[in-house]
C-alpha cells in the first residue's frame, strides 16, 4: 500500500512541473504580451518608457530565467500582484475560495446524491419508465451547457414569477442581499439554491449514469446469483452483495468529475454574479490580467491532481485488487 | 453452443439486443458497417437526431441563399421588434434579423464542431498509436505529456488564449482542437496495447509487413468503432464550448452571427427579462443541435459496440 502512494505521488510531480510550464507558455509565448494590456493604445508611454518598463518587470530576461524566478515565487506562496489595479493575487483568491467551495462543495453533495439514489433505482428498475425517463435526464446532462441552464433558471424562477405575479420566488443572483429582512443565513441559502442546482445538473447525470452502469454489472456477477440461489431474500441480495460492490467504482468519478464541475462553475458564477474564483477567472480574462489568469489556471491544476490522487488512494484502499497494477 | 442456431421466429431476428446468432446466420452476410447500421436504425430518437443534424447542416451550407435577409443587416424601422411576418423570430436591439442570424450561426456552430475534433482525432490517433505500439519510452513520454494536458481545465487555457490570438471561429477551432486530444490518446493508445499482441498483427508481422502498414492497416481500422463515438460527443462538446466562450464575451461578438454569441444578450437584464425572444431563439438552437449530436453519438455507441449494451441500453 505505502508503495502504491508513493510510486503514485512521484508520477503526480513531473506532472505538477509540467502544468507549471503549460501555464507559464502559453501566458508568456503568446502573441502579445502583458506590456500591452498595460500600456492601451493611444497612451503617452512610449520607446524608452517601455523599456524601462520592461526592466522594471523582468520582462527584458530570457523565457527560461523568468519561469525559474516565477516558480520560485510560486513555491513560496506569492502568487504575484494582478496587472491592472496592483493588488495581491493570493489576497483575492483567499477572499474568494470560500464561496466557491461553498458552490461548488452543494453542488457536488447535491449531484452525489440524486445521481446515486436515482442510479440505483433506475438500475434495480431496468427497461421501467422511471428507467427510460432517467436516460433523457443522462443526454439532457451532458447536452444542456451550464450557461443556457443558468439563463433559464434565472428567468423562468426568478424574473417571470415576479413579473406575472410579483413574487420573489428565488434571487437572480449576488451571495446575499445587503438590505434583506431574513436572518443572514436564511438569505445565503436562498441566494444559494438556484446556482448550486444548475450546477448540480451535469454532475448529477455523470453519477446517475456510472451508478446505473456499475449497479447492472454487477448483478450479472456470479457471485450474486450465488447469493439468490442459496436462498438469500431478494432485498437482502441487492443490500449486500450488489449494492457494496457496485458503488465502489463511484469513487472515481468523483475525481473524474472535477474539472466539469469547476468548468461550470465559470459560468455559473458569472451568470450568478456569484464573487468565487471563477468569476475572478473571467474577469481577469477580459482585462489580460495574466498573472491572475496563471494563478487561477495553477490552482485549479493542483486541485485537480490532488484530487486525482486522493481518488486513486482511496480507491485502492478500499478496492485491494487496484493496488496489483 | 447455442450460438450457432438458425434463428427461429420472427422475434428472434428482430431482438433489440446484438446477437451472434441471428446476425451471423442470417440469410444472407452482411458486412459489420451494415450490421452497424441495422443496430442504429432501431434506435428512433438516433434517426429523429440524424433528420435534425442533416436539415441544420443543410441550413448551414445553403444560409447565404435561404437566410430572409442579410445577418447583419440593420432594418432600421425595427429595432429589438418582437416576432413578426416580416421577422419571423424578431430583430435584435440593432434591427437585425434573429432568424438570419441563427441560418448563419448554424455555419459557426456545426464548422467549430467538425473542425475542432478533426484537429483532435489526427493529433490523439497519431499519439497514441505510437504510444501504444512502440511502448517503453515513448509510451511513457506520451503518457506524462497526456497527463498533464488532462489535469488542466482546458477552459482556462481557452480563456487565456482566444483573446490574444483573436476571437476568429478558425482561432476558437484550433485552440479547441489543441487541448482534448489527451482522451483520444488514451484510448487509441489502450486499444493498441492489446490488439499489436494479437494473433492477426502477429501474422502481419510475419509475412513481413512494416510497421506503417501494420498500424494503419491491421490495427487502427479495429479502433473505428470507439473512435466514431468520441468524435460525435465531443463534437456538441466543443459546439457548447465555443458558444459559452461566446456567452462570456470572449468568443465571437455581434455582428458576426453566431448562436452563442446572440444568447450573449440574455446577459443584460432588459434583453433577459424584456425580449426574450432574443436570446430564446439562440438557446433552443444550442439545445437542439447539442441534443441531436449526442443523440446520434449514442445511437452509435450502442450500434458500434455491442459489448456496451449491457451497462448502457
Amino acid at each position: 500500500m505505502l508503495r502504491f502512494i508513493t510510486r503514485r505521488l512521484l508520477i503526480a510531480v513531473p506532472i505538477l512541473l509540467g502544468v507549471t510550464i503549460v501555464t507559464f507558455g502559453f501566458a508568456n509565448l503568446a502573441p502579445g504580451d502583458p506590456l500591452s494590456a498595460l500600456v492601451r493604445p493611444g497612451s503617452d508611454i512610449k520607446g524608452q518608457d517601455i523599456e524601462r518598463l520592461k526592466e522594471a518587470l523582468g520582462l527584458n530576461k530570457p523565457v527560461h530565467e523568468r519561469y525559474v524566478t516565477w516558480l520560485g515565487q510560486i513555491a513560496r506562496g506569492n502568487l504575484g500582484v494582478e496587472i491592472v489595479g496592483g493588488g495581491s493575487i493570493a489576497k483575492a483568491l483567499t477572499k474568494r475560495i470560500p464561496n466557491t467551495i461553498k458552490l461548488m462543495g452543494t453542488a457536488l453533495t447535491i449531484s452525489v446524491v440524486m445521481g446515486v439514489l436515482l442510479g440505483v433505482l433506475s438500475a434495480f428498475r431496468q427497461h421501467s419508465k422511471l428507467d427510460k425517463a432517467m436516460t433523457v435526464v443522462v443526454i439532457s446532462g451532458i447536452s444542456l451547457p451550464p450557461y443556457l441552464l443558468a439563463i433559464l433558471a434565472i428567468y423562468f424562477l426568478a424574473v417571470v414569477p415576479f413579473q406575472l405575479f410579483g413574487i420573489k420566488l428565488l434571487p437572480a443572483g449576488g451571495l446575499e442581499d445587503p438590505v434583506s429582512t431574513l436572518p443572514p443565513l436564511i438569505d445565503e441559502l436562498w441566494h444559494l439554491i438556484l446556482p448550486a442546482l444548475v450546477l448540480a445538473f451535469a454532475g448529477t447525470a455523470t453519477f446517475l449514469r456510472y451508478t446505473r452502469a456499475s449497479v447492472l454489472e454487477v448483478m450479472r456477477q456470479d457471485h450474486v446469483t450465488t447469493a439468490r440461489s442459496k436462498g438469500l431474500a431478494e432485498r437482502r441480495v441487492r443490500a449486500r452483495h450488489v449494492l457494496r460492490n457496485a458503488l465502489l467504482p463511484v469513487v472515481t468519478v468523483l475525481g473524474l468529475s472535477l474539472p466539469s464541475l469547476i468548468v461550470g462553475a465559470i459560468f455559473v458564477e458569472t451568470l450568478f454574479s456569484w464573487p468565487g474564483v471563477g468569476q475572478y477567472a473571467i474577469e481577469a480574462t477580459r482585462e489580460h490580467d495574466y498573472p491572475a489568469i496563471m494563478a487561477v489556471g495553477l490552482l485549479t491544476s493542483v486541485v485537480i491532481i490532488v484530487s486525482n490522487l486522493i481518488t486513486d488512494v482511496t480507491y485502492a484502499f478500499v478496492d485491494p485488487r487496484i493496488r496489483v497494477r | 453452443m447455442t450460438a450457432g442456431l438458425p434463428p427461429t421466429t420472427a422475434s428472434e431476428v428482430d431482438a433489440p439486443i446484438w446477437q451472434p446468432s441471428s446476425d451471423l446466420m442470417a440469410h444472407k452476410a452482411r458486412s459489420p458497417r451494415q450490421l452497424a447500421w441495422r443496430r442504429f436504425r432501431r434506435n428512433q430518437l438516433a434517426i429523429l437526431a440524424l433528420g435534425v443534424i442533416s436539415a441544420l447542416a443543410v441550413i448551414a451550407i445553403l444560409a447565404p441563399l435561404i437566410a430572409p435577409f442579410d445577418p447583419t443587416e440593420v432594418d432600421r424601422k425595427a429595432f429589438g421588434k418582437p416576432p413578426s411576418l416580416e421577422h419571423l423570430l424578431g430583430t435584435d436591439r440593432s434591427g437585425r434579423d434573429v432568424l438570419s442570424r441563427l441560418m448563419h450561426g448554424a455555419r459557426v456552430s456545426l464548422s467549430v464542431g467538425v473542425v475542432a475534433v478533426t484537429i483532435y482525432l489526427v493529433i490523439g490517433i497519431t499519439l497514441g498509436s505510437l504510444a501504444g505500439y512502440r511502448r517503453g519510452l515513448t509510451d511513457a513520454i506520451i503518457g506524462r505529456v497526456t497527463d498533464t494536458v488532462m489535469s488542466f481545465p482546458g477552459l482556462i487555457i481557452i480563456l487565456a488564449v482566444v483573446p490574444i490570438v483573436g476571437r476568429s471561429p478558425l482561432n476558437i477551432m484550433i485552440v479547441i482542437g489543441l487541448l482534448n486530444w489527451p482522451a483520444v490518446t488514451r484510448l487509441v493508445r489502450g486499444e493498441f496495447l492489446s490488439l499489436r499482441e494479437r494473433e492477426f498483427t502477429l501474422a502481419a508481422r510475419g509475412i513481413g509487413a512494416r510497421d506503417r502498414r501494420i498500424i494503419l492497416r491491421h490495427i487502427l481500422p479495429n479502433v473505428t468503432g470507439p473512435l466514431v463515438v468520441l468524435a460525435s460527443f465531443g463534437m456538441a462538446e466543443a459546439m457548447i464550448v465555443e458558444a459559452g466562450l461566446s456567452v462570456l464575451g470572449l468568443g465571437i461578438q455581434p455582428p458576426d452571427a453566431s448562436w452563442g454569441g446572440d444568447l450573449q444578450a440574455a446577459t443584460d437584464v432588459g434583453v433577459l427579462t424584456q425580449k426574450p425572444w432574443l436570446w430564446m431563439a439562440p438557446g433552443a438552437a444550442i439545445a437542439i443541435a447539442v441534443l441531436s449530436i449526442n443523440f446520434i453519438g449514442d445511437g452509435l455507441r450502442d450500434a458500434l459496440d455491442p459489448r456496451a449494451i449491457v451497462g448502457r441500453r
